[in-house]
């Protein structure tokens, strides 16, 4: 399914999304190597399991405020993270669970942001919309629809300010291309050749507005062409095919600074948040996204492939259970942050007269 | 020398001592800034250190902080305050909240250097003091110079620190002219200064008025005998309450003079503090000399009549001497 559009230079990719040297190989799997299969099918089975759990102590309380699942992503999750080195950086959106699990974040630390503990990857202050962790590259999960985007550009200049290669890769969702964030940061990022990969995780919704209805252009990849930016669009269901154009991209832009525009088309398999039954959805849609189910396929496929039998699949499948219930277990026994910590975060430069009070205390 | 020199001088010199310092913006290079603070420093740095943007205020604001984040100490200019709510988003929701919502992970030392006030007949789109809606966020810093001197002393600072800091200029002091010593050392942000020791009254004011408050003191002192202590804020945010109601203590009665507008302004904020820290010291209620509440006029005497002056704060003063009975 794999198109393009740029401007700059013709496509130089085959059809089916893959390289040529790899198409040319036999089977339904070509020369992948069997263990790397297996671990992007254990990597995607561990982000269902644990977005499964997340949805659990949301409903029963553990888990407050808004809560944005990866189900149904699972491939392109998996398949844009094994693109990126782990110095390599990057900026998400709110939805970024799987991102932060697959970019190498303990599950522990994941699930006990999202109860707010202190062991969480933003000691309890971010929730499941503002994760981060410097040491896996994970530069933040952000909630305002679009502010990653001039954020990723800015990283990215600074990586080019300091001669480095790093890759900055930046996630948002397909209703995200309309925002004036958006256009902004692309053309800059365009205009300084700056090592950015910006990706359009296309579910074919923003909460209940479908791509249609918010885009005038809705083959969202073609918008790269007016930033002379190279423009993709991929399976998003298929890990393989993401896998392949994000390694692509991302090496483009660390080897030449080059950014460009990927779109991996993937489904909902629930509601926009937790809370949400997604009840303005088609049945029609709903069936797509179930027979699209990149978890399921993918095990299949590879049971097909004699890469996996059934009680390999059930192992791993096990094994995921475990990871997640342990990180379960990890947030629940994790302390709350201390209240006397709650002033240590408004500076990072303490100042004179910083006004330190509770709301009982009095101003003098 | 001038604050507009100060400036240059101060962002050239820092360049040279760091470089992680660079500057970001619209006409900073090729033109040399909309007021020529920048003027030069393309020819003497090149296109890596003073970059010049599209129009595209969230977009290179939110690249500064991207890059902020990453370590480098980028000056952004926004060519007048007015442009920064095209970039409120990047400045309020990112820029000051990071350091916190990460846990303390990553900061944002980043400097918004930008020029607010109005007087020069820009009309109610470019003539807004709005440095309030930044001095309410926490996570921010601003700072408002009000001569050549604090113009070194708090940018110095500003450049050094590790948090997101809205420096604030004015229009109207670009040309003020005052001593600055080689060594002026950084200041501590979150101090304000007395400028005037005094016995009478209290004036507190900042940026423009805070240097026509010092104008109004020295003419009340020699024209009239009264003796009034002068409080620079220097810094909206922190805000250091401690100078100002250790001040009104002194002298029990206080008129704040402030550029922007009066209904939930800084000035606002000063007299609750006051009433605060000093209610048993006031010899009279605080008076606040503030702008006109409209979309600042282009006509000449319309706007000269909308912003507070030297005689409107002199009336306010005279005013408040009159009500405790204190005016000699
Ligand atoms: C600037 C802004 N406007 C509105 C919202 C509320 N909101 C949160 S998510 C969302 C939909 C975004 O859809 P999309 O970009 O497609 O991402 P997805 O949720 O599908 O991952 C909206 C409208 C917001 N967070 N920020």
């Amino acid at each position: 399914m794999a198109q393009t559009a740029t401007r700059s230079k013709p496509a130089t990719r085959t059809k089916s999304g893959r390289t040529p040297a790899r198409a040319a190989k036999s089977g339904p799997f070509g020369g992948e190597s069997h263990e790397l299969l297996r671990g992007y099918f254990q990597q995607m089975t561990l982000i269902r399991r644990f977005e499964e759990r997340a949805a659990q102590g949301y409903t029963q309380a553990k888990i407050g405020g808004y809560c944005h699942l990866n189900l149904g992503e699972e491939a392109t999750v998996v398949g844009l993270m094994s693109a990126l080195r782990k110095t390599d950086l990057l900026f998400t959106n709110y939805r970024e669970h799987g991102y932060a699990i697959a970019k190498g974040i303990e599950p522990g630390r994941v699930m006990a942001e999202l109860y707010g503990r202190s062991t969480g990857t933003s000691k309890g202050w971010g929730g499941s919309m503002h994760m981060f962790d410097s040491d896996a590259g994970l530069l933040g999960g952000y909630g305002i629809v679009g502010g990653q985007i001039p954020l990723a550009t800015g990283a990215a200049m600074a990586v080019d300010y300091r001669g480095g290669d790093q890759v900055v890769m930046c996630q948002m969702g397909d209703g995200t291309t309309n925002i004036g964030a958006f256009h902004e940061a692309l053309n800059i990022a365009a205009l300084w050749n700056l090592p950015v990969v910006f990706v359009v995780v296309n579910n074919h919704m923003g909460m209940g507005t479908t791509v249609d209805k918010a885009s005038a252009e809705s083959d969202l990849y073609k918008r790269a062409a007016a930033y002379r930016m190279h423009g993709e669009r991929v399976d998003g269901n298929n890990v393989l095919e993401v896998r392949d154009a994000a390694t692509k991209l991302v090496e483009q832009a660390r080897e030449s600074g080059t950014p460009a525009l990927l779109e991996a088309v993937s489904d909902r398999l629930k509601g926009h948040s937790v809370v949400d039954p997604g009840k303005y959805r088609s049945e029609d849609s709903v069936q797509q996204a179930r027979a699209n189910d990149p978890v399921v396929n993918f095990r299949a496929k590879l049971i097909d492939a004699g890469v996996l039998d059934e009680d390999a699949a059930a192992e791993i499948e096990k094994q995921a259970q475990a990871d997640a219930d342990a990180a379960v277990a990890f947030a629940d026994d994790s302390p709350h942050p201390e209240v006397s910590t709650l002033f240590d975060y408004t500076y990072a430069t303490p100042v004179a007269n910083d006004s330190r009070r509770l709301p009982a205390d009095p101003v003098f | 020398m001038t604050y507009r020199q100060a400036l240059h001088d101060t962002l050239r010199d820092e360049m040279h001592r760091d470089e992680d310092v660079f500057l970001i913006g619209e006409e900073i290079g090729v033109f040399e800034g909309s007021y020529k603070i920048t003027a030069g420093l393309l020819e003497e740095f090149g296109e890596k250190r003073v970059r010049d943007t599209p129009i595209a205020e969230e977009g290179f604001v939110g690249a500064a902080v991207g890059a902020a984040m990453l370590g480098l100490r980028p000056v952004v200019e926004l060519m007048t305050i007015n442009f920064s709510l095209i970039a409120l988003d990047q400045i309020v929701n990112h820029a000051a909240k990071i350091y916190g919502m990460f846990g303390g992970q990553t900061s944002v030392p980043m400097v918004l250097r930008t020029p607010g006030g109005g007087g020069q007949q820009l009309g109610a789109t470019h003539s807004q003091n709005i440095e309030l809606y930044y001095a309410f966020v926490p996570g921010l810093k601003v700072v408002a110079p009000s001569t050549p001197a604090d113009a070194k002393a708090l940018l110095l600072a500003s450049l050094r620190d590790d948090d997101p800091v809205l420096f604030l200029e004015n229009l109207a002091l670009y040309n003020t002219k005052g001593e600055v010593p080689d060594d002026v050392a950084p200041a501590e942000i979150g101090k304000a200064a007395v400028t005037r020791e005094g016995s009478d009254v209290t004036i507190i004011g900042y940026s423009r008025m805070a240097g026509i408050a010092g104008q109004v003191a020295a003419k009340l002192h020699d024209e009239e005998g009264i003796d009034a202590e002068v409080v620079d804020l220097r810094s909206l945010r922190p805000l250091d309450r401690e100078t100002v109601v250790n001040s009104v203590r002194k002298t029990g009665c206080a008129v704040v003079a402030e550029d922007d507008w009066l209904t939930y302004g800084i000035g606002a904020e000063i007299a609750a503090s006051i009433s605060d820290g000093a209610f048993d010291y006031l010899d009279a209620p605080v008076r606040r000399v503030a702008a006109a509440e409209v979309p600042l006029p282009y006509a000449k005497p319309l706007e000269k009549a909308a912003l507070p002056s030297a005689e409107s704060l002199t009336t306010a003063v005279r005013e408040t001497l009159d009500a405790v009975g204190a005016r000699r």
